[in-house]
């Protein structure tokens, strides 16, 4: 298992990412974004958090047009596995991989806690180690991840199951953060191999740390 | 040299939730005649040019492809 990992100007979970994944036993490789390939053996591409290009004009707006982002679109367009995880989200939706747009959160305050998750649909490699409905607890910690769609779309991502995760409270009732439409935490597209979640399951690897749960997300990558 | 002034709001319809405090904040201050509030951003583009149309169909590229996100986003663009 290798999983390459993108590196931005601003990007800082690209190393709280690869501990993640070499604690699950994959072989990792930061991939600087001036890159124009992604390495050939990689099976998944995570686009890490963080603050790329200091989240200037918006967030993964700049992003967007570093020359990696091509060798991304035409792995993605390959089947590749992708996951954006938080910046790596918003990064994901401005280059037109993921539907949406992640708005300033409702509040306006950036938002640091753990916070409780539903699995909504556990229909695609990333989260089949999980049931629906059970509930995982994972660190938020963004500014501008309120998740926004029209209703045209919403209706589209919902009758596909590509809403993976949802805020919830600790009983998997609805406790919406930041004003995402529905409570989205998390969606994949339409083919189910581009994923994207503002929570960082890369953070919720140690009990001792607060939370394990993000073992078993991240681990759904491992087995084919 | 053309001037452009490109302003990019929340589309109507989103959500603006900065507008709404500003909103909140300016009722509290006693500015009731406020009906809503929009927050938006400006952006000033010099451009080394003179034609009025090219520059037009260049800023509407720009706005289009990186200065607004039009899945949320509306703009406007006024040359001076």
């Amino acid at each position: 298992m290798k999983v390459s990992i993108l590196q931005f100007p601003g990007t800082n979970c690209e190393y709280d990412t690869e501990y993640a994944f070499k604690k699950l036993g994959a072989d990792t490789e930061i991939v600087w974004h001036k890159s124009q390939n992604i390495p050939n053996d990689t099976d998944l591409l995570v686009v890490a958090g963080g603050f790329s290009y200091g989240d200037y004009l918006r967030s993964g707006a700049i992003a967007k047009f570093s020359p990696v982002m091509k060798a991304v679109a035409e792995y993605a367009a390959e089947g590749g596995k992708v996951l954006g995880i938080c910046n790596g989200f918003q990064v994901l939706t401005e280059a037109g991989l993921l539907p949406g747009a992640l708005k300033r959160n409702e509040g306006l305050h950036f938002i640091s806690k753990h916070h409780h998750l539903k699995v909504v649909s556990n229909d695609n490699v990333f989260l089949k180690k999980l049931s629906n409905g059970d509930v995982v607890n994972i660190p938020i910690a963004h500014h501008d991840g309120n998740y926004y769609i029209d209703e045209a779309g919403l209706q589209e991502l919902e009758a596909n199951g590509q809403v993976l995760l949802k805020y919830t409270d600790a009983n998997g009732e609805i406790q919406n953060p930041n004003g995402s439409v529905e409570s989205i935490a998390g969606i994949c597209n339409k083919e189910k191999n581009v994923f994207g979640l503002m929570p960082h399951p890369e953070r919720a690897m140690e009990a001792l740390l607060g939370s394990a749960d993000g073992v078993n997300m991240l681990q759904g990558f491992f087995e084919s | 040299m053309i001037k452009a002034i490109v302003n990019v709001y929340l589309k109507a319809g989103v959500l603006d939730s900065q507008g709404k405090a500003v909103h909140h904040a300016l009722d509290s201050l006693g500015f009731n005649a406020v009906k809503d509030v929009r927050v938006g951003k400006q952006i000033v583009l010099q451009l080394d040019e003179t034609d009025k149309e090219k520059a037009m169909s260049d800023v509407t590229e720009m706005c289009e492809e990186l200065l607004a996100n039009t899945v949320i986003e509306d703009y406007n663009i006024e040359l001076v």
